[in-house]
């Protein structure tokens, strides 16, 4: 190459390479805006409403289950929280429980004992190959009919009641100084983490062993219900009665949350379960006879050598799960249970007919609960790595 | 799910990519393509239901027959779209369907911010209650903290907030996306009540596992006027539509029916009669039609008297009195403008 060559910008292969950059930034900036130009004009043209004024609407209608305060006066708006909180509500309890499930069945399928490994086995390929949908439907329709008509509701002690409305509890009233209770138990939580880490650099040190678990109990326990009492137990509850043609007061359990909780939890689980057995089967068995060599017993076997390497393995593939149940959960629509898309993209949507504003929102939200959720777990992924040398 | 989802891609695609607004005249369209796009509910009985052999029914059905008629010459050159009541709107936004016939309510939001417009009014109805006998309700203000059954995205959910407030009665609202799930939930006891147009709950009744022990409650919670919509910005089109269902009352109002339309066409000396069946006045052209249009609605459906009896009225398994829908001259209320 010549040395007059070189010296032209433009054969300057970083100048280029920004060049086309900027180009391709430009080109996609252009379009989008060509996009969403072309959009507003034609909603226009054909007299559809469009902006987002409507949620500040009076929203007119009632919402079976809502976390925060919710009737008919409230606006569109508002019916965008009700539906955001009822979705995080079910994908919360439904990740908790069918990773209960998952770990127990994936461990189950690897046991020496015939009857739990086949029943593992049995649970696993029965739930996994059976259409969601349909299971929503299963537990709906077909289990909880068979619960009785409020009138002949199931009692638990006067104060609990089973019927195929709900399940209907006793609420707690929390009195003026309750708050001092839950100081306590947060005083409680912090002292026993500080024990925990000094007890932990004790057995570092000297080898000696500490009753970790008894003291933290006692402390988590106890205190609280010590200043519970000392201040007079400020608590009273409100217990479900039977009035007209329902219970009225208390808390409500309904059956569509029942339904799509355990359908998600048992389906999401036979994933988790397969997820567990690939990642303990992943530990070189190397591994274990090692650890029984040096006469650790068999559950310190695990929660010591294999499962922190198990983890490496399981927690990408349980990221999925995890994302693939909040997802799932919009399933909702189809038995009622008001979650974001049944309340916010279905009975808001048809009221106002703002589907392209409210369609966005909708997708919007389900996108951030999965960036997070897969963030926490890239975050936790991380922190158990190997770390090498 | 999937037919919203598609539904709504398809608008948004629509939406995006439609560039500037040359909107071909869906009259054209129509006659291009040979067939009629007719949008219907998943399934009403007396309304627009498909028979085992795929075949539709119900007053809304024969709705989409004439506009075929009338437009096409041909009652049977339909493509019928099954939508739920959230999905509707967006097929016919989208294109994907010439016309909404799914017993839908006229209502000031719709008609002015969907970008649709309704035609007229093909069956006047009212929201009610049905309700199992065993209860031994007899009035709605006795519902007061009832758990009730709904389909969503339909203004019975706010018509039974309002009834609720106004009479200072609490509820709970179980909301489903099918008639058929609502109906099943209520059969379950999953509700005391199940809401809905009245004449919707006759149809729905017969899906219970034990119709008879069902009630419908005397009260009428609110007015809902059910008709045909199109695109708004189609007047061409809109005229077609409208026209389509004034011509049946026209025709019942007149005494012409599908058995005596060609004898009526041969000898009347009636000019209304006349008029309508195109032999006199302005016929098809304002319309853009056949000069036969009107002819051809009521030798292939029938007049609006017919198709009511045999779809919901006496001649059906819904028996629903003609109350409201009977015409103006029989204490009714359905009245067309003149066909001259």
């Amino acid at each position: 190459m010549s040395k007059s060559s070189q010296k032209q910008f433009w054969n300057n292969a970083q100048y280029r390479a920004l060049f086309f950059q900027i180009l391709l930034v430009a080109m996609l900036v252009g379009f989008f805006w060509f996009i969403g130009r072309n959009t507003l004009a034609n909603l226009e043209n054909r007299g559809i409403s469009t902006g987002f004024g409507f949620l500040s609407l009076k929203a007119g209608f009632g919402i079976l289950q809502s976390l925060i305060p919710f009737d008919e006066s409230y606006s569109f708006g508002r019916t965008f929280w009700v539906g955001l909180l009822n979705t995080l509500l079910v994908s919360g309890l439904g990740i908790i429980f069918a990773t209960i499930i998952g770990f127990t069945a994936g461990v189950a399928r690897l046991s020496n004992n015939w009857l739990i490994s086949k029943l593992a086995g049995v649970y696993v390929e029965m739930f996994r190959n059976i259409p969601l949908l349909l299971q929503i439907f299963f537990w709906y329709f077909a289990v909880l009919r068979t619960l009785p008509a409020p009138k002949q509701s199931w009692v638990a002690g006067d104060v609990a009641f089973l019927n195929i409305r709900g399940l209907y509890l006793p609420q707690p009233l929390f009195g003026d100084n309750f708050c001092f209770v839950g100081w306590a138990l947060a005083l409680a939580i912090v002292v026993t983490l500080l024990i925990r880490r000094w007890a932990k650099k004790r057995q570092d040190d000297t080898g000696k062993q500490f009753k970790m678990f008894r003291v933290g109990f006692v402390l988590i326990v106890g205190l609280p219900l010590l200043v519970f009492f000392a201040i007079g137990a400020p608590l009273t509850w409100d217990i479900p009665k039977l009035q007209g043609f329902n219970f009225r007061g208390g808390m409500t359990i309904i059956p569509e949350l029942t339904a799509l909780l355990v359908a998600l939890s048992v389906y999401t689980g036979t994933f988790i379960a397969e997820v567990v057995r690939s990642g303990i089967l992943s530990v070189n068995s190397g591994q274990t006879e090692a650890a029984s060599a040096l006469g650790l017993h068999k559950a310190k076997v695990l929660k010591l050598i294999v499962i922190p390497q198990a983890m490496r393995v399981i927690i990408p593939q349980l990221t999925s799960q995890y994302l693939n149940l909040v997802k799932n959960s919009s399933l909702a629509t189809a038995i009622g249970y008001p979650d974001l898309v049944a309340v916010f993209a279905g009975t808001t949507l048809n009221q106002t007919g703002q589907a392209i504003e409210i369609i966005a929102m909708t997708m919007s939200v389900y996108l951030v609960i999965s960036l997070t959720i897969s963030g926490i777990m890239n975050w936790y992924n991380k922190k158990i790595m190997l770390v090498e040398r | 799910m999937k037919k919203i989802t598609w539904a709504l891609v398809a608008t948004v695609v629509t939406l995006v990519i439609s560039v500037g607004f040359a909107q071909a005249s869906t009259k054209d369209e129509v006659q291009k393509r040979g067939t009629f796009q007719c949008g219907v509910s998943t399934g009403l009985p007396g309304f627009s239901i498909a028979d085992e052999k795929g075949n539709w029914s119900g007053i809304d059905v024969d709705v989409c027959k004439a506009i075929a008629a009338a437009t096409l010459g041909d009652a049977t050159k339909i493509k019928y779209v099954p939508l739920n009541a959230k999905e509707r709107f967006t097929a016919l936004q989208s294109g994907e369907i010439d016309a909404l016939v799914r017993g839908t309510t006229w209502t000031l939001t719709r008609d002015s911010s969907l970008g649709l417009n309704f035609t007229g009014v093909n069956y006047y109805d009212g929201q009610g209650f049905l309700i199992s006998k065993k209860i031994g309700v007899k009035s709605a203000l006795e519902l007061d903290g009832a758990a009730v059954c709904i389909q969503s995205g339909t203004t019975s959910e706010l018509n039974l907030a309002d009834y609720f407030k106004a009479n200072n009665m609490t509820y709970k609202a179980v909301v489903f996306d099918t008639h058929d799930a609502t109906a099943k939930a209520f059969d379950n006891g999953r509700c005391d009540v199940l809401t809905s147009d009245q004449s919707q709950l006759y149809g729905l009744r017969t899906h219970l596992s034990k119709p008879e022990d069902a009630i419908v409650l005397p009260e009428v919670i609110s007015k809902e006027p059910l008709g045909p919509l199109v695109r708004q910005g189609d007047d061409a089109w809109f005229n077609i539509v409208k026209w389509t269902l004034n011509a049946m009352i026209e025709a019942e109002e007149l005494g012409v029916t599908q058995a005596n339309v060609d004898e009526m066409k041969a000898n009347s000396k009636n000019p209304g009669i006349r008029r309508l069946l195109g032999l006199e006045g302005i016929a098809g052209k304002g319309l853009g039609l056949n000069d036969d249009w009107a002819y051809q609605i009521i030798k292939q459906v029938g007049n609006y008297g017919e198709i009511f009896d045999r779809n919901v009225g006496a001649g059906s398994a819904l028996k629903i009195d003609r109350g409201l829908n009977a015409l103006w001259s029989k204490g009714g209320i359905m009245y067309a403008p003149p066909v001259r």
